[in-house]
C-alpha cells in the first residue's frame, strides 16, 4: 500500500499525463526494433519484439521446448517434405482467418532472394497448400533442424500483405520498404498500435487470440534508453517498469531499492576467445605463430583466473564455462564442461616447453560496446597474461569496426559471444565456428583454423535425422575442441532484468522478453 | 546586389558539393554494413552478395556520382538499419531536435541577455564579478557532465523531472510537438538546460561586451549629455545596438547547437537526429551518416547567407567591400 | 605596478592589475601543467602498464572512506589501478592533446593566414573557401568523424601510440581557420603599410617580409586565442573519449576515465567518475580563467567576449 502511494506520488511528481495502470508495462531496452517487418533484417532483439506481434508454426514454451503454435501436429512424410496441420479458428488482427495460403505467402516471402533471413530456412525449397488447414514445407534434402528453424519464422497474412502491397520483403539493395516495415498484422498475442523508432513502441492486447493468456496486460509501452545509466535512472525514477539487462555494477542499487528487484539467470550467450590460425601473428611478424601450438593455447587458458572475473567483473552473477555450449543446448556435455585449472606455474611450463620461455608477443582485441563489461573482461585478462610473461597489446574498439576486421580474420586473439541462436543448437557452433571456411561452413570461424575432423563432424550432423547419433557427433566435436584448446570459453553472460516489486517477468536464456508471461500486479 | 547575391549562392553551392564529398568519401571507410547486415553465421558468398546488390564493390567515384544524382533529386537512400528512407527517418527526428535546439536558444537567450545588461552597467559590482567568475565555470563543465549531474538531482533523487524522452507528443500534420502536454514540457527541461548552459555563457558575455562598447560610444554620451532619462538611455537606445550581433551569433550557433545536441540527446535519450547520427555511427548506417552530415551543412550555409545578406541589406558600407 | 598605476586612467589600470581570481587560476595551471610533467615520478604506480591491473583489489574505495585502503588515497577503479595514478596521467594525456591540437592548430592558422594574407588572388581565395567549408561543420561533428574514420581506416588508429595523434588531428583540422583567418586580416593590415611596401620595394624575399616583419605583430592576437583553444581542445578531446572515440583505457584520458566511471555512477562507486572529472572541471576553468584575462589584458577590442 505504502509502496503504491509512493508510485502515485513520483507518477504526480513527474506530471505524467497517463498514470501508470495496473495493467499496463512499460518497459526498455538498449535497444529498439529497427523494423516490423520480419524478412527485412536479422536482428534478434527485433525479431525479440516481433515476436510478441506474431505468432510461429512452432514454438518455444516455458522450458524453451518446442511445442505446437499454429501447426498443431506434423509429420515428415518424405525426408525432403514434411506436412503441417494447422490450428483451426485462428484470426489476425484485422479480423481476416489464417489458413494455409498465409503460411505458402509467409514462406515464399522468407526465402524469397531479396529477404535478408532467408539464410534462417536454407534448406527449404517451397511450400505447397495441401487444404485449407494443411500445408507441406518442402526441402531441398533431408534436414533435422527444421522445427528449430521455423521457430523464428514469424507467420504473416497473406491478404493483409496483398491489400498493402508488401509482398516483397522491404530490402535496402532493392530500394524497397513497405507498409510492413512500420505495421504489423499477426496472429499473436498482442497488436501493434504505435511504433516511433528509438522512442515509443506501443502495443495492446489480443482480445481474440487463440492461446489462453497467461498474462494480465492490457497494453505495453516500449522506450528503449541506450545509455545504461539514464535506462536505470528512469526505472528508479519510476517511469519503467522495468529494464532488460541492467548492468551488473548497478544491480545492489537497483535490489537495494525500496519496491524495485532484479532478476539474474544464466544466459545462453557463451563468450570465448578465439586465436589466429595462420602462419604469422599481426602483432609480431616475421616470426612463427605460437598459437599454433597446442601448449601455448593451454598456456593461455591456465594464464585466465576465471574466478576473479566471475567474482569481480561479472559480480558472481555469470557461469565459468569450459566448452563450447551452454548447459540447456542440445550438444552439451556435462563432464567437459570444467575449465583448465587457473594456475600460472603450469603456464609458464607448458611456454618453456613450447619454446617461449620469455613469452612472446601477441594482440588480444574485443569490442567495447557489444557483450556485458567486454571492454573491462579483455582488459583484466589482458592483465593476467601480462603477468604470465607474455606480451600483450590489446584494443578494445566498437563493434561497427570490430566486427568486419573480425570478419576478415585480422586479429590474433579475439572475443565472441555466440548464443546458437535462433536454432539453440548445438549444430550452430559446428558449422559457423568450428568448420573451416568453405561451402557455406565456417561463416564465423574467421582465424583460418581448419581440423579436418571438425569439416567432417560438422558435414555429418548437418544430415543427420538420428537425434541421439546426432548429438553424440556434436558431443565428439565439442571434445576435440577442448582437448586441442581449439578455443578459450570464458563464461556465459548472466542475465540480468530489473523491475518493479510487482512486476512478473519470467526470465529465459536466449535472452527473449517474453510478456505474455508477464504478470503486473 | 544580385551579382553580390550571385556569388553568395555559387559559394554556397561549392560549399555543400565539398561536404556532399567529404560525407561520401569518407564515410564509404567507416565500418562495413555488410558485417553488421550479416546474419551471426553467415556464409562468405552470402556477405560478397550482399556487398554486391548493396553496390559497396563499385569504384568509389561512381557510387559518389549515383549519390549526387540522388541527393538532388531529393532521395538520400534508404537506412541500412531500420530498412526505411532516411528522408522519413530524418523527417520524424527533425522536430525532436529542432524543439530542443529552440527552447535551448530561447533559454539562453531569456537568461543571457539580462544579465549581460546588468553585468554592463555594473561592470564593478561584486554580483557582476561572480557571475563573471560562475560564467566561466559554465563553459569549462562539458555537456555529458552537465546532463548526468542534472539525472542523477532531478530526476533520481528529487523525481521532479523525466529522466530521458520527450513524454507524450501530439501529431500536428508531418509534425510531432511535445510543446503541447505538460510531460513534454517536463520532459524538455532538463535536456535544455544542458544545451541551453554554453549558449547561455557565451550569449551572456557578448551582451556585457557589446554593451559596454556602445555605452563608451560618443553618441551615447551625447544623449547623457542632454539629460536623458537612465532607463531610455540603456534600454532603448543601448541595448537595441547592441542586440543585433547577438541576434546574428545566436543565429549562427543554431548549426553548433544541432551539433551538440549529438551528445545531449545521447544522455538523455532524446528521439532527435543526434541520436540518430550516433546510432548510425555504431551501425556503420551510411546513408544516415551522410545525410545527416548533409542536413548540418546545408543549414549551415543557409544561415550563414541569411546572415550575410541581412548585412549587407542593413549596412550599405558592406555592399562595396562585399563586391 | 603600484609605482605606474597613478599615472594610468582608470580603465587601464584595471587592465594591468592581476585579480586574484586570475592569479589563483594561474597558480592551478602552473600546478597542474607541473604535475603533468611530472607524473611518472609523482604517481605511486603505473596506471599505463597492464601488469599492475589487479581485479582482486578493484574499485576500493578512496582512503578517507570507511573500507578505504590508505595506498590508494583516491580508491582504485574498476581494475584495481590506482586512481590518483590514473588521473595524473590522465591530466598528462588530456593536457598533451589539447596543446597539441593548439599548437598544430596555430602553427597551420598561422602560416596559411601569412600566406593568404599577404599573396592574395588565388592563394587567399583556395585557403579561405577550404575554411569555409571546415567551419560549415561543428568542431566536435567534425572531430567525431575525423576520429571515427580513421579508426575504421587505420588498425592502428585506437592505440595508445596512435589516438592522441589522431585526436590531434581532429580537433586541429576545425580550430586551424580561427587562426588563419586572425591572421590573414592582421597580415592585410600590415602589409598594406608603407614599412611593407618599401621592404618590398628593395627586393626583401617574401619569406623574410613575413617571418621578420609580419609575423611579430600578429602573434599577440594569436597568443590569446590559443589560450582560450587550449580550454576548448582539452573540452573536445575529453567529449571525443567521453563517446567512445578517445584515448584507450589501457592510456587514459580524463574524458576516458569519466566515460568508464559513468558506467557506476549509480552503483555507488561514484570515485571513479567523479575525481577525473573534477579535475577536468577545475583545469578546464583555471585555463579559461587565464585566457579570459589575457584576452582583456592583450586585446582590449574582444574585451569580456
Amino acid at each position: 500500500m505504502k509502496r503504491g502511494l509512493m508510485a502515485l506520488a513520483g507518477a504526480l511528481a513527474i506530471l505524467m499525463t497517463q498514470s501508470a495502470g495496473a495493467q499496463t508495462l512499460r518497459w526498455s531496452a538498449p535497444g529498439d526494433a529497427v523494423s516490423f517487418d520480419p524478412n527485412a533484417q536479422l536482428d534478434s532483439f527485433t525479431q525479440n519484439i516481433q515476436l510478441m506481434v506474431y505468432d510461429t508454426l512452432v514454438r518455444r514454451n516455458r522450458k524453451l521446448e518446442i511445442e505446437p503454435g499454429l501447426a498443431t501436429s506434423w509429420q515428415i512424410v518424405e525426408p525432403t517434405r514434411w506436412r503441417f496441420k494447422l490450428r483451426p479458428g485462428v484470426k489476425f488482427h484485422d479480423g481476416e482467418p489464417f489458413t494455409a495460403d498465409d503460411i505458402v505467402a509467409t514462406v515464399m516471402r522468407t526465402i524469397d532472394p531479396d529477404s535478408r533471413n532467408k539464410g534462417n530456412l536454407a534448406t527449404v525449397v517451397k511450400a505447397e497448400k495441401v487444404d485449407d488447414l494443411t500445408v507441406d514445407i518442402v526441402l531441398s534434402g533431408p534436414y533435422p533442424l527444421l522445427l528449430n528453424d521455423l521457430t523464428g519464422i514469424f507467420v504473416m497474412s497473406k491478404s493483409w500483405l496483398e491489400k498493402n502491397n508488401a509482398m516483397k520483403p522491404g530490402n535496402t539493395s532493392t530500394g524497397v520498404t513497405t507498409f510492413a516495415s512500420t505495421h504489423a498484422n499477426g496472429t499473436g498475442p498482442f497488436k501493434l498500435e504505435s511504433y516511433a523508432p528509438d522512442s515509443k513502441t506501443v502495443m495492446t492486447v489480443n482480445e481474440g487470440w487463440w492461446d489462453k493468456p497467461e498474462h494480465n496486460l492490457k497494453r505495453i509501452e516500449f522506450r528503449p534508453i541506450k545509455s545504461d545509466a539514464t535506462r536505470v535512472a528512469a526505472l528508479l525514477s519510476g517511469e519503467i517498469d522495468m529494464i532488460s539487462s541492467v548492468p551488473l555494477q548497478d544491480v545492489a542499487r537497483v535490489t537495494g531499492t525500496q519496491g524495485f528487484k532484479v532478476v539474474e539467470d544464466p544466459s545462453l550467450r557463451l563468450i570465448f576467445l578465439g586465436f589466429n590460425w595462420k602462419p604469422e601473428l599481426y602483432a609480431d611478424p616475421g616470426k612463427k605463430n605460437p598459437l599454433l601450438d597446442v601448449k601455448v593455447r593451454q598456456a593461455l587458458w591456465h594464464a585466465v583466473d576465471l574466478d576473479a572475473i566471475q567474482k569481480r567483473i561479472m559480480r558472481g552473477k555469470s557461469r565459468n564455462t569450459g566448452t563450447m555450449v551452454a548447459p540447456p543446448v542440445p550438444g552439451y556435455l556435462a563432464d567437459i564442461d570444467k575449465p583448465l585449472a587457473y594456475d600460472t606455474a603450469l603456464s609458464k611450463k607448458l611456454l618453456t616447453e613450447a619454446g617461449y620461455p620469455n613469452g612472446f608477443k601477441t594482440g588480444l582485441s574485443c569490442t567495447n560496446d557489444r557483450y556485458i563489461a567486454d571492454e573491462q573482461l579483455c582488459l583484466a585478462i589482458a592483465g593476467m597474461w601480462t603477468k604470465a610473461g607474455i606480451q600483450v597489446d590489446v584494443k578494445t574498439e566498437s563493434k561497427a569496426t570490430y566486427f568486419p576486421r573480425q570478419d576478415r580474420g585480422e586479429l590474433d586473439v579475439w572475443m565472441l559471444g555466440w548464443a546458437t541462436l535462433p536454432q539453440m543448437d548445438g549444430f550452430s557452433v559446428l558449422s559457423g565456428i568450428f568448420a573451416s571456411r568453405k561451402d557455406g561452413y565456417g561463416g564465423s570461424n574467421a582465424g583460418g583454423m581448419a581440423i579436418p575432423a571438425l569439416d567432417d563432424l560438422a558435414r555429418k550432423t548437418a544430415v543427420e535425422l538420428d537425434e541421439g547419433k546426432r548429438r553424440a557427433m556434436m558431443g565428439e566435436a565439442f571434445k576435440i575442441a577442448k582437448d586441442q584448446a581449439l578455443f578459450i570459453p570464458l563464461h556465459q553472460q548472466p542475465l540480468a532484468w530489473a523491475m518493479r516489486s510487482n512486476v512478473d517477468m519470467p526470465q529465459f536464456p536466449d535472452e527473449y522478453v517474453r510478456p505474455w508471461f508477464a504478470k503486473v500486479n | 546586389m544580385i551579382a553580390s547575391i550571385g556569388s553568395r549562392l555559387g559559394q554556397a553551392v561549392l560549399v555543400m558539393l565539398a561536404v556532399t564529398a567529404i560525407a561520401f568519401v569518407m564515410f564509404r571507410y567507416v565500418g562495413d554494413p555488410v558485417a553488421m547486415m550479416s546474419r551471426e553465421d553467415a556464409s562468405p558468398a552470402e556477405k560478397a552478395e550482399l556487398r554486391a546488390s548493396l553496390g559497396l564493390d563499385r569504384p568509389a567515384i561512381v557510387q559518389y556520382g549515383e549519390f549526387l544524382g540522388r541527393t538532388l533529386k531529393g532521395d538520400l537512400g534508404i537506412s541500412f538499419r531500420n530498412q526505411r528512407p532516411v528522408v522519413d527517418l530524418l523527417a520524424e527526428r527533425l522536430p525532436a531536435t529542432l524543439e530542443l535546439v529552440i527552447v535551448a536558444t530561447i533559454l539562453s537567450l531569456a537568461v543571457g541577455v539580462p544579465v549581460g545588461v546588468y553585468c554592463a552597467l555594473k561592470p564593478d559590482g561584486a554580483l557582476t564579478r561572480a557571475i563573471q567568475t560562475i560564467s566561466l565555470v559554465g563553459i569549462s563543465m562539458p555537456t555529458f557532465v552537465t546532463g548526468i549531474g542534472l539525472i542523477l538531482i532531478f530526476a533520481v533523487t528529487l523525481r521532479w523531472l523525466p529522466s530521458f524522452g520527450r513524454g507524450d507528443v501530439v501529431q500536428i500534420g508531418g509534425w510531432s510537438t511535445g510543446f503541447l502536454t505538460r510531460s513534454g514540457w517536463a520532459s524538455l527541461l532538463l535536456p535544455s538546460i544542458t544545451l541551453a548552459l554554453y549558449q547561455l555563457t557565451l550569449i551572456m558575455r557578448l551582451v556585457r561586451a557589446e554593451m559596454i562598447d556602445v555605452l563608451s560610444s560618443d553618441y551615447i554620451r551625447f544623449a547623457k549629455a542632454r539629460g536623458l532619462p537612465p532607463r531610455y538611455i540603456n534600454f532603448r537606445l543601448a541595448l537595441r545596438n547592441a542586440l543585433m550581433p547577438v541576434v546574428t551569433v545566436t543565429g549562427l550557433q543554431i548549426g553548433s547547437l544541432i551539433a551538440f545536441a549529438i551528445v545531449t540527446e545521447t544522455v538523455f535519450q532524446w528521439p532527435g537526429m543526434g541520436l540518430l547520427f550516433i546510432q548510425a555511427v555504431s551501425f556503420a548506417d551510411v546513408p544516415v551518416m551522410a545525410a545527416y552530415l548533409l542536413f548540418v551543412g546545408f543549414l549551415f550555409v543557409v544561415i550563414n547567407m541569411v546572415v550575410d545578406l541581412t548585412y549587407t541589406l542593413i549596412d550599405p558600407r558592406l555592399r562595396t567591400r562585399r563586391a | 605596478m603600484s609605482l605606474a598605476a597613478p599615472k594610468l586612467p582608470a580603465t587601464r589600470r584595471r587592465r594591468l592589475q592581476m585579480p586574484v581570481s586570475v592569479m589563483i587560476g594561474l597558480a592551478v595551471v602552473v600546478l597542474m601543467l607541473a604535475v603533468a610533467l611530472l607524473a611518472p615520478w609523482i604517481a605511486p604506480t603505473d596506471p599505463t602498464n597492464v601488469a599492475s591491473f589487479d581485479l582482486m583489489s578493484a574499485e576500493l574505495p578512496p582512503a578517507f572512506m570507511p573500507d578505504g585502503d590508505p595506498a590508494h588515497w583516491l580508491g582504485t577503479d574498476n581494475q584495481g589501478r590506482d586512481l590518483f595514478s590514473a588521473i595524473l596521467y590522465g591530466m598528462r594525456v588530456s593536457i598533451a592533446i589539447g596543446g597539441g591540437a593548439v599548437l598544430v592548430a596555430a602553427s597551420l592558422g598561422v602560416v596559411l593566414g601569412l600566406l593568404a594574407g599577404y599573396f592574395g588572388g588565388w592563394v587567399d581565395i583556395v585557403i579561405m573557401r577550404v575554411g569555409d567549408v571546415i567551419l560549415s561543420l561543428p568542431t566536435i561533428l567534425l572531430a567525431l568523424l575525423v576520429s571515427g574514420i580513421a579508426r575504421a581506416v587505420f588498425p592502428e588508429a585506437g592505440t595508445a601510440q596512435w589516438a592522441p595523434v589522431i585526436l590531434i588531428g581532429a580537433i586541429a583540422i576545425h580550430e586551424w581557420v580561427q587562426y588563419a583567418r586572425t591572421v590573414r586580416a592582421a597580415t592585410m593590415v600590415e602589409a598594406s603599410k608603407d614599412y611593407v611596401r618599401a621592404a618590398r620595394v628593395i627586393g626583401l624575399p617574401p619569406l623574410h617580409i613575413m617571418v621578420r616583419h609580419i609575423l611579430p605583430n600578429v602573434m599577440s592576437p594569436v597568443m590569446v586565442i590559443a589560450t582560450i583553444n587550449l580550454a576548448a581542445a582539452v573540452l573536445t578531446e575529453a567529449t571525443l573519449s567521453f563517446l567512445g572515440v578517445g584515448m584507450p583505457p589501457t592510456y587514459p584520458s580524463l574524458g576516458t576515465l569519466i566515460r568508464i566511471g559513468n558506467e557506476f555512477v549509480f552503483s555507488g562507486i561514484w570515485w571513479i567518475a567523479v575525481f577525473p572529472a573534477v579535475t577536468l572541471v577545475v583545469l578546464v576553468l583555471a585555463v579559461n580563467v587565464v585566457g579570459d584575462w589575457l584576452r582583456d589584458r592583450f586585446n582590449p577590442k574582444l574585451k569580456g567576449r
